[in-house]
């Protein structure tokens, strides 16, 4: 077998990994013991049941599964998938506005000079340090009835005289665009500063149209900081519920709501666990599907 | 990048973008000079929310706690996720422990927190039936936040090693440099301005979270967040909007100082080459 050469034969690779151990150890101990632990635990408590006042009752079965898609002993109902699908599809929705307004937003940003891009790109996170709630409630003012954007609205004769554009699913998605944008500009920003615009160029030697061109020389070689931007967009908005629920006004219940609910009120763990395990079992997917399509890392 | 020409639809699609970002910041610092309570109109500026905050002790409670919470969390997550970038990028892993460390740093970033909240509720509630350490509360809450943070500081530090490369570090091995030698004097120095960044990222991870702290707070550890979202009912109280605009103005600050900072030191390099 070939010898590796480390560090000019000072060190061999049994010392670096022992040193590597040590260095990671504390880390990865973490992660285990607060990451890795929990998630497995949680997988197994989707699978016992509820028992009384809360308890949790070690009998394994596949009731909470049966649950989750809507049998009980009513019979079936749809409740539960309505709401996933609710849930998909208010995040689906997000991602494809926050990657529309992202990508512009990646190579404005990254058409200016050295200065002012640096700059842009920091008042990109800086909303972010003042909390989700804060925002959110700020936009639950802004979207009233009295607000310059209803006003808008209504000259353009999207809503009706009187009306406001708050609550309503109009509103959600503001909040949750708002909200999720920076995270779905990060990976972009990055993608858009790395392209090697030499093969813009060919392209348009070689008498590529401009639609070509974006497509075939600048989207190709983005592909991983668009499917890292649409994960990092895309599975938060599955989870997130604070948004909906307030400028929603409580109408529009999501996965998010019912697993806090299980948690809460309802007293049920093992089937919020269900529900949790459903949705980690997605990101774990969406993270796999990412590595295949040869991104390492997101940021 | 060399400045292109882009088309008009960017331009305009990027102001929408930068809109939707910062008109509620606007509305927040709107509100903390309006002397209205319930603003929906102006009603003259005042500086009454701000100097009411000096007598608010809930707010000023919750906001100690955010900090502590904030501080706390940051130095933990920067040093485990430092160490755990440093030693996942120099040590020949095999592969398939590589795919390992990979997959226990992404998961957390791409998991909505919920997840992560349930997980580390359940767990906690099993630990307590051994020690009353995990009782809801202050460690619960660093526990969480740490857990997150840490692996959005490895991704940044991370990207910069990956970027400084390993030449570095066997030309200085080669000059006699021992291996602590090498990694203080010659790459721990060009991953500052990376693990700062890290620490940027995670004191706002921590500052932005809801849902971590509102599942694993307990009574005694009651966070702004918390606070405001239990007093939404009633209407947010300017003097939140104040306090708001204050950690607005003062990220603000940090970032442009920052960015100059960083802007001086390349320029003082360019003129050495």
């Amino acid at each position: 077998m070939q010898t590796e050469v480390f560090e000019g034969k000072l060190t061999t690779r049994a010392r670096m990994r022992k040193f590597g151990v040590l260095l990671t150890g504390p880390g990865m101990l973490w992660l285990i013991v607060f990451l890795l632990l929990p998630t497995a635990f949680l997988m197994v408590l989707a699978f016992a049941q509820r028992g009384s006042y809360g308890s949790i009752n070690w009998d394994f079965s596949i009731e909470n599964l049966r649950r989750l898609v809507g049998f009980s002993s009513f019979g079936w109902s749809p409740d539960n998938l309505l709401i996933l699908w609710r849930s998909l599809k208010i995040a689906v929705i997000t991602t494809v506005l926050c990657i529309a307004f992202g990508l512009p937003m990646a190579f404005w940003i990254a058409n200016h000079g050295k200065t002012m891009r640096a700059f842009l790109f920091a008042l990109i996170m800086v909303p972010s340090c003042t909390n989700l709630v804060i925002r959110t409630s700020a936009w639950m003012t802004l979207l009233g009835p009295d607000m310059f954007p209803a006003e808008i609205a209504r000259f353009f004769g999207i809503i009706a005289e009187g009306e406001s554009l708050y609550p309503g699913s109009f509103a959600v998605y503001i909040g949750m665009v708002s909200s999720m944008l920076p995270f779905a500009v990060l990976p972009l920003y990055t993608s858009v500063e790395r392209l090697d615009w030499g093969v813009v160029e060919a392209s348009r030697d070689l008498y590529a149209g401009p639609l070509r061109t974006f497509y075939h020389g600048i989207l190709s070689q983005m592909m991983p900081g668009i499917v890292a931007s649409v994960i990092l967009t895309l599975v938060p908005s599955l989870g997130m519920y604070v948004i909906s629920d307030l400028l929603g006004g409580g109408k529009y219940m999501l996965i998010g709501n019912l697993i806090q609910q299980q948690f809460g009120a309802a007293m049920d763990w093992p089937f919020g666990a269900m529900l949790g395990s459903v949705l980690i079992i997605c990101s774990v997917i969406s993270l796999v599907i990412f590595q295949r399509v040869g991104g390492k890392n997101f940021v | 990048m060399s400045k292109k020409k882009l088309p008009f639809i960017t331009v305009i699609l990027s102001i929408i973008g930068f809109i939707l970002l910062y008109l509620p910041m606007f509305l927040v610092v709107e509100q903390s000079f309006n002397a209205s309570k319930h603003g929906q109109s102006w009603g003259g500026f005042t500086l009454d929310w701000y100097t009411g905050l000096a007598d608010n002790a809930m707010v000023q409670t919750t906001t100690v706690n955010t900090l502590i919470l904030a501080v706390v969390s940051t130095i933990i997550a920067t040093v485990l996720g430092t160490l755990l970038a440093i030693g996942i990028h120099r040590t020949p892993w095999g592969k398939k422990m590589q795919y390992f460390y990979d997959m226990s740093i992404n998961v957390p970033v791409v998991t909505p927190d919920i997840l992560m909240a349930i997980a580390l509720v359940s767990v906690f509630a099993l630990f307590r039936s051994w020690t009353s350490l995990f009782d809801p509360g202050m460690l619960t809450m660093v526990i969480a936040h740490v857990t997150l943070e840490t692996s959005f500081v490895v991704l940044v530090v991370q990207s910069r090693l990956v970027s400084i490369g390993k030449d570095q570090i066997e030309a200085a091995r080669d000059l006699y440099a021992s291996t602590a030698g090498a990694w203080f004097r010659v790459i721990i120095p060009q991953l500052s301005t990376a693990i700062i960044s890290g620490a940027l990222l995670a004191f706002t991870l921590s500052l932005d979270d809801f849902i971590l702290s509102f599942f694993t707070s307990g009574p005694e550890s009651q966070t702004l967040p918390l606070y405001i979202y239990g007093s939404l009912k009633r209407g947010i109280s300017p003097q939140i909007h104040a306090l708001s605009s204050i950690i607005f103005g003062l990220t603000l600050f940090v970032m442009v100082l920052m960015v100059f900072r960083g802007i001086r030191k390349e320029r003082k390099l360019a003129r050495k080459l």
